[in-house]
């Protein structure tokens, strides 16, 4: 079933959790909302569960309006941050609880319950805890209990809300692959949230990168990745370094270093910065052939090791701007670099942002530009 | 720890007092009220609770409590409900109004129904029309007896339904509840030891109250005499004995009380202890 977000905005007393959000869920996908806290990505979640109403706009499922009807008659499989599982009850129950409600008309036999419970227990494998409590049960135990309940009443899609947040690392990994096959098993459109870029691009399909209430970009985690929309996608979505400068004639300054662009109108100058990431920072002791323009001069400030990267923090000799480059230890070793040594570093991959507000354009403000030599 | 702990002198003198004050305020009145309804022999004790209008007073206070906690569990868990889970204007205000009846002294709670619904109330001529009586009757007493009681279940169910949340509830409407049924299959079971607890003071409170019921009832012998205005007009009439011997009555349904409520006690505490462990490696990490 496909999920369609239409002109959505949301406000709370105080401040707009949501501002004219519009998105589109293709059937059978697996999509992750990403953003940082406060986004307004768990509000989005509510808002197509129908735990919340919106202020304006409309929620669709597979092109019928879904936005006025209640959370109960919209078959969604709503699965909490904290599991929410029902702690009086054991866990046959609580997997059972969506069915056992039913009116006397709907509601399946107790034989026919109970054959659909286990099956679910196998799916989840958690066979043989049917008569644990929930304060029983480990938390990855737990939160596939909420899964198993909420696939119970055969929904039309999976909402998850940071389905493996409150769970240590081993078990969190362990889920995101149980996920990922359990999706390709059952072909059900899943929409969960998270705030950590790296759950998102492993799961996902699709990423919807979100923040303060709007949505930034939605792409493939490769698209996202290698052609961010915007500096707040590239600089959410890992490490970054930022070096400001200015465009002129056409080409950007980043103090020594100097890239030509496809920028069209030559008269114009303005502000630009340059993001890119640590591990395209190329460092070499002596002045690389050929392509100096996008070379300068460093000083190393500080060398940590982190187990198979070794991080170093840099100083630009020409414009004192602090960045980051990571490399393999072999690679480092290679180079055989102390700190306070002074080498010289290749910038590669520079996404460069111009600041285009004197071009009276709206959104976004800076517009990406792909640097070459 | 032990740079923590106080000297034991300090300790142990701490511990004398309390036991002291423990001693006078409660059990040397509790032994008291035992010996003095003993003080004549067993058979004065059996005769003096045995009485007519002893019995009558037992019956009127159990049917007094028999109303007045139903009313009064139905209204704190409705209140409780709409506090806890929901939010709406107003919502303060009747937070307030709900501790009002602890807030004032039980004698105004008793004048209020004088005044509403005496001879010469508000609402005398309308009660004079169609021959009603409520001052100087039971329904007065009834009346009485629930405002005061009024604030214990829904003040001990809130702050439990408050720090269960709404999640649950969520679960259950998005798994296709009805509000009803996630109330009787989720909300209430998750509280029935908060509402035991809150039952069982509002029933004690109940069958104990004397201010506001003094000024209502009346004091008709064997018509409108509670238990502890019994004992009173017993006491005033130098009848000791079996004054105290009735007092016992009113003393056992406070130990009873006492011990369901340990009882209780011991049984949240160990909920509590389960709740906390299903949260130990839930609240680990917490983003929006």
């Amino acid at each position: 079933m496909s999920i369609e977000v239409v002109n959505i905005t949301k406000s709370y007393k105080s401040f707009t959790a949501l501002k004219n959000v519009n998105l589109h869920i293709p059937e059978g996908e697996l999509v992750a909302l990403l953003g940082p806290s406060g986004s307004g990505k768990t509000t989005l979640l509510r808002l197509i569960a129908g735990l919340e109403q919106p202020q304006e706009g409309s929620i669709l499922f597979h092109g019928e309006d879904n936005t006025n009807r209640d959370v109960r008659e919209r078959q969604v499989g709503f699965v909490f941050q904290h599991y929410a599982l029902f702690r009086h009850m054991n866990i046959f129950d609580n997997i059972a609880f969506g069915l056992s409600v039913r009116s006397r008309k709907t509601r399946p036999s107790k034989e026919e319950i109970s054959e659909k419970v286990h099956s679910l227990l196998k799916l989840v494998q958690l066979e043989g805890l049917a008569h644990r409590y929930p304060s029983q049960l480990s938390g990855g135990q737990r939160q596939r209990v909420a899964l198993a309940r909420a696939l119970a009443v055969e929904p039309k899609f999976l909402l998850l809300d940071e389905p493996f947040g409150a769970l240590d690392t081993k078990v969190r990994q362990e889920l995101r692959r149980w996920l990922r096959h359990l999706h390709g098993k059952l072909g059900l459109t899943i929409l969960f949230v998270t705030h950590d870029q790296e759950e998102a691009m492993e799961l996902a399909d699709q990423v919807v990168v979100m923040n303060e209430g709007r949505v930034e970009q939605v792409g493939s985690p490769e698209e996202i990745y290698h052609h961010p929309a915007n500096p707040f996608v590239y600089s959410f979505l890992g490490r970054v370094n930022l070096f400001h400068g200015r465009i002129q004639n056409g080409k950007i300054k980043l103090g020594e270093a100097e890239f030509e662009t496809d920028w069209k109108d030559k008269a114009v100058e303005a502000p630009a910065v340059g993001y890119m990431r640590p591990h395209d920072v190329e460092i070499s002791l002596r002045p690389p052939e050929g392509k100096s323009a996008r070379s300068v001069q460093a000083e190393i400030n500080h060398i940590s090791l982190l187990g198979p990267i070794v991080r170093l923090d840099l100083k630009r000799l020409d414009t004192d701007e602090v960045f980051e480059a990571e490399m393999s230890r072999q690679r480092f070793m290679e180079l055989n670099v102390e700190e306070e040594s002074i080498v010289y570093v290749t910038l590669h991959n520079v996404s460069i942002y111009v600041d285009s507000q004197p071009l009276q354009t709206h959104r976004p403000s800076l517009v990406p530009l792909q640097a070459s030599v | 720890m032990r740079h923590l702990t106080e000297p034991a002198y300090i300790r142990w003198t701490l511990i004398i007092v309390a036991l002291l004050f423990l001693g006078l305020f409660l059990i040397l009145p509790l032994v008291a009220v035992f010996t003095e309804a003993f003080r004549q022999g067993a058979e004065v004790f059996v005769a003096s609770i045995t009485e007519e209008e002893t019995l009558s007073a037992v019956k009127l206070t159990l049917l007094v409590a028999a109303i007045s906690v139903p009313l009064n569990v139905t209204f704190g868990i409705a209140a409780a409900w709409a506090i806890a889970k929901f939010s709406f204007p107003g919502k303060n205000v009747l937070l307030t109004l709900i501790d009002l009846p602890f807030a004032v002294s039980p004698v105004i709670a008793g004048l209020i129904f004088v005044l509403l619904f005496g001879s010469q109330g508000v609402a005398a001529p309308l009660l004079a029309a169609w021959d009603l009586q409520i001052i100087f009757a039971v329904p007065g007493i009834m009346l009485a007896t629930t405002f005061v009681t009024f604030p214990f279940v829904a003040r001990e169910l809130i702050p439990v339904m408050e720090a269960q949340g709404r999640d649950e509830e969520e679960a259950a409407v998005s798994l296709g509840a009805s509000g009803w049924k996630t109330f009787l299959r989720v909300t209430l079971p998750n509280v029935k030891w908060g509402l035991l607890y809150g039952v069982i003071l509002c029933n004690a409170r109940a069958m104990g109250e004397f201010g506001a019921v003094s000024v209502v009832s009346g004091h008709i012998r064997g018509m409108t005499n509670t238990l502890p205005l019994h004992v009173e007009i017993l006491y005033n009439e130098y009848q000791f004995a079996a004054a105290f011997a009735v007092a016992t009555l009113l003393a056992a349904l406070a130990l009873v009380t006492l011990i369901l409520k340990s009882l209780i006690e011991w049984k949240t505490e160990r909920q509590a202890k389960l709740d906390e462990e299903q949260h130990y490696d839930v609240t680990g990490e917490r983003a929006g």
